[in-house]
């Protein structure tokens, strides 16, 4: 079809998908074929097949969240063949194409599993303590005006850079859901390390690091083992380095904490 | 119904100024006894909703999204236009207002974008002081780029992410009100209804998208923050959930829609590959700053880029704008590619496409420090291709990105329904006929942080603090009337899907209404539209039931939605006898293609007014005043 790629055969394969009624009910497996599907559509455009499929049928499609599709929004999520976003890394389920995949293929999709993510339908989880973990700190304290001219606070072009890194997390999800221990240490070390490294960010930086983590624990996610498998299948490449980070802040707030 | 935009008296320069003092202020304490009611969490409904909530108001604000961060304006890549003149480069708010204006192409009102170049350098501050992390220079201070072709370089970036981090700022400027119960934040909350008590907006019904549960919410003001109808053409660049819903049952319920017909279509995006194609992804503008356009001179030429001499490729855009280039305005780009790919001369398999390649960039500057620039930009390029644009040239094609129309708001970004307001890409306000890069981020957050906080107060001083009750007969209408469009839904069982439906109008939309019009096609378009919503109606298909996640009927109301604003595009753009920016009408240009303005009859915003189901909507004109700039055929030669 598409490009100047001549190799673009089309695959048949088979899905095993998981389906949950909502959140109160047991779910299950089930198993769909799709056919000729183009190495060319992104993984969600296969899903889209499947669902005007079953549509069809007068099935309940497969509902799933989505939105940008182009690996920004941190909408999509998808356990793909036992892997949070699929087999590629450093790539978001909606920029996975199928290209990656093979004709007569069975592909296994699940949702994010983790205690503090409750299933809502089929493939969509609740992910509102990522959020409530946010509204716990992850901001600098100042209101519209009144600030300072944006020239007025230098800020060295590595630390920016550093900063921008952490700051690229697109609170998918991923990290917990790749985690044995459901824990959302990167997630919240982003935004702590993006706010400590930053002149503006540093007033605030022992209570915001002392209420992030205390929000964390309180919603259920797991401890950190240090095993990495959250960073590992990060879409946008968030560092281990921030969990260091985030303990070394940890640390000092709370042998220095203004929480008296 | 007389248009009053209530632009203030006065010097251009002294609008503003003069308006913020005239305007009536809330004392403090009287601030919580009003509620708003904001719509949509990018940047303009995100920094609307936290700076309300800061000044004292109580904030109710909605999202059909899992988290007010995923609102679409984080998708925005290239960056924020704002007139600091930090680069010592002769930029000046004066600049940048006339900029907007020329680049809009005269469609414009002045008064609303001085205002908005005014504010812009309130914003970089702003924006800095919450965190944001833009690119910076060695010494420290902010990094600036030249954009969309700007003279100036006037525009601040984070790299290709400026629209994610300039939302996670607001998002956390939210956050931080949510956390103090100054914001009721309600996600996967979708607006389906604005509700009137004694002809003002007092309130709306929204469906919940996991329980289907229908509710109303009162308040004293509502703020539309929605965004954009780009989805009405089935592919564009917006999000696969972005909709006209809110805005589309606003104009129902009487605010105007003004300019439906100016949409823009972006010249640099990877082109469709198939039908199943789900969305259309941009490749930011920036890469024209380094990249060539180019198509093979010949007709017919399918040998590989690589294997077409230099002298046998057209590098189209160079050789007709030799002043701009590669970087002349959005509008000109687009309709250059479809010229060259309506003679035959498109590339990739398609035809529907040219090639913009870097083998000179890399060449001048080395492969590093392209891959510096547009490293995240090429990986993504190649994670959708397959193609690798370090070696061979990226094949883009124009896509609907953005919608310059929207619905009429005055000075104080109010709709004609009082209490109604518009913010950011859901208004028609600043940008004319053609937005310039890197300006809906501006105004998205000058209207959200620096203009609705202080025009609003003007109106809710006004008013009583009296609330009124969702049990009032209004609200209860109006969830009335949803339940039955809801059981009129579910109860057609057709045998064509929505998403059949949404394609079918995508294409009439593109082929009719899409980079070039003219009246025939429009006059058709307008019969097979109406031909479509009537089999819509009577045949789409939709399962399941209104109590659960239904990810059917959701998009279908969506759909039914733009079955009928895109009728209106296509009365607005048969209306509109004239080219100009985005809306080219082909019988109206230059002898070198070129759109070809009728000032004299069109100089005028037109706001259309709803007059019933199947009826003809009525058009009311403001026209436009021209003070500061004169009027001048654009030219980037």
């Amino acid at each position: 079809m598409a490009g100047n790629n001549p190799n673009s055969k089309p695959m048949n394969l088979t899905l095993k998908v998981w389906r949950q009624k909502n959140f109160q009910s047991a779910g299950k497996m089930e198993t769909y074929q799709v056919k000729d599907i183009s190495p060319e559509m992104s993984f969600l455009e296969m899903m889209d097949v499947l669902n005007e499929d079953l549509l069809r049928q007068g099935i309940d499609p497969v509902a799933f969240d989505h939105d940008c599709r182009e690996g920004i929004c941190g909408m999509c999520s998808l356990y793909i063949n036992g892997r949070a976003h699929g087999p590629e890394r450093g790539t978001t389920t909606c920029q996975l194409h199928m290209r990656k995949f093979s004709d007569g293929d069975t592909i296994t999709i699940e949702p994010w599993r983790a205690g503090p993510f409750p299933v809502l339908k089929d493939l969509c989880v609740d992910r509102s303590a990522m959020d409530r973990i946010q509204q716990a700190g992850g901001y600098i304290s100042v209101n519209t005006g009144g600030v300072p001219d944006a020239n007025e606070i230098p800020i060295p072009k590595a630390i920016a850079d550093k900063a921008f890194d952490a700051a690229t997390c697109i609170q998918c999800g991923a990290c917990v859901a790749a985690c044995k221990n459901g824990s959302a240490m990167l997630f919240v070390s982003a935004k702590v390390s993006q706010l400590a490294l930053l002149p503006q960010g540093k007033v605030e930086r022992k209570t915001r690091v002392e209420n992030m983590v205390a929000q964390m624990d309180k919603e259920g996610f797991g401890a950190c083992t240090n095993i990495g498998s959250c960073a590992a299948e990060c879409p946008v490449g968030i560092s281990l380095e921030n969990i260091a980070m985030l303990n070394r802040e940890y640390i000092n707030a709370s042998f220095t904490s203004e929480n008296v | 119904m007389i248009l009053d935009s209530k632009i203030p008296e006065g010097p251009l320069a002294e609008k503003w100024d003069k308006h913020k003092f005239n305007v009536k202020l809330v004392n403090p304490a009287n601030k919580r006894k009003y509620d708003i009611i904001v719509v949509g969490t990018g940047l303009a409904g995100a920094s609307a909703a936290a700076t309300l909530a800061e000044l004292g108001y109580n904030v109710k604000a909605f999202c059909y999204q899992d988290s007010p961060r995923r609102a679409h304006s984080i998708a925005a890549q290239g960056g924020i236009n704002a007139a600091k003149n930090y680069q010592n480069d002769g930029d000046s708010v004066y600049r940048l207002f006339y900029d907007t204006i020329k680049g809009g192409d005269y469609r414009a009102r002045e008064a609303n974008v001085y205002r908005l170049a005014q504010v812009s350098v309130n914003i970089i501050d702003q924006c800095v002081a919450q965190g944001v992390p833009f690119a910076r220079e060695y010494g420290g201070l902010l990094a600036n780029r030249s954009f969309g072709g700007a003279q100036v370089s006037r525009t601040f970036y984070a790299r290709g992410q400026t629209g994610q981090q300039l939302l996670l700022g607001a998002y956390s400027a939210l956050n931080r009100q949510i956390a103090y119960g100054k914001v009721k934040m309600y996600p996967r909350t979708e607006m389906l209804d604005l509700v009137m008590v004694d002809g003002k907006a007092r309130g709306i019904v929204t469906r919940h998208l996991i329980t289907g549960k229908i509710e109303s919410h009162s308040a004293h003001a509502v703020i539309l923050a929605t965004g954009g109808y780009g989805n009405v053409f089935f592919l564009s660049t917006n999000a696969m959930g972005s909709n006209a819903t809110a805005a589309w049952r606003a104009y129902k319920k009487g605010a105007l829609f003004a300019n439906p017909c100016f949409t823009q279509i972006h010249p640099t995006c990877i082109p469709v590959s198939g039908g199943y194609q789900s969305k259309l992804t941009l490749m930011s503008e920036s890469l024209r700053n380094d990249g060539r356009v180019w198509v093979p001179k010949a007709v017919g030429d399918n040998r590989a880029p690589q294997d077409i001499p230099e002298n046998e490729r057209d590098y189209f855009l160079e050789r007709k704008y030799p002043s701009f280039g590669n970087l002349v305005p959005r509008d000109v780009a687009s309709r250059n590619a479809k010229l060259v790919c309506d003679e035959g001369r498109g590339v990739g398999t398609t035809k529907l496409a040219v090639y913009l390649d870097f083998a000179d960039a890399i060449k001048r500057e080395g492969l590093d420090k392209i891959s510096q620039k547009y490293g995240n930009l090429f990986e993504m390029y190649e994670k959708i291709t397959g193609e690798n644009p370090y070696t061979q040239p990226m094949r883009i094609y124009p896509a609907v990105h953005y919608t310059m129309g929207g619905l009429w708001v005055d000075y104080n970004l109010m709709t004609t329904v009082p209490g109604l307001y518009a913010t950011g890409e859901c208004n028609f306000s600043d940008h004319g006929a053609n937005r310039l890069g890197a300006s809906a981020l501006m105004q998205g957050l000058a209207d959200g942080y620096f203009v609705i906080p202080y025009t609003i107060g003007d109106y809710l001083a006004q008013m009583p603090a009296t609330r009124v009750e969702t049990t009032h007969p209004a609200f209860q209408e109006a969830e009335a009337k949803l339940r039955a469009d809801v059981d009129r839904l579910l109860s057609i069982n057709g045998n064509r899907t929505v998403d059949e439906f949404h394609k079918a109008l995508g294409q009439i939309m593109w082929d009719y209404c899409g980079m070039a019009r003219n009246a025939e096609g429009l006059q058709f378009a307008k019969q097979e539209i109406r031909k479509l919503r009537d089999e819509f109606w009577k045949n789409v298909k939709i399962v399941g039931v209104n109590e659960e996640l239904n990810i059917t009927l959701e998009k279908a109301g969506r759909v039914a939605d733009f079955l009928e604003l895109g009728e209106l595009m296509v009365d607005d753009a048969l209306n509109r006898n004239e080219s100009c920016g985005g809306h080219f009408r082909e019988e109206y240009q230059t002898p070198e293609n070129e759109a070809l303005r009728d000032d004299e009859n069109y100089t005028y915003v037109a706001a259309w007014q709803y007059t019933g189901e199947n009826q003809q909507p009525m058009l009311h004109k403001e026209e436009l005043k021209f003070e500061n700039v004169k009027l001048t055929q654009r030219s980037y030669k």
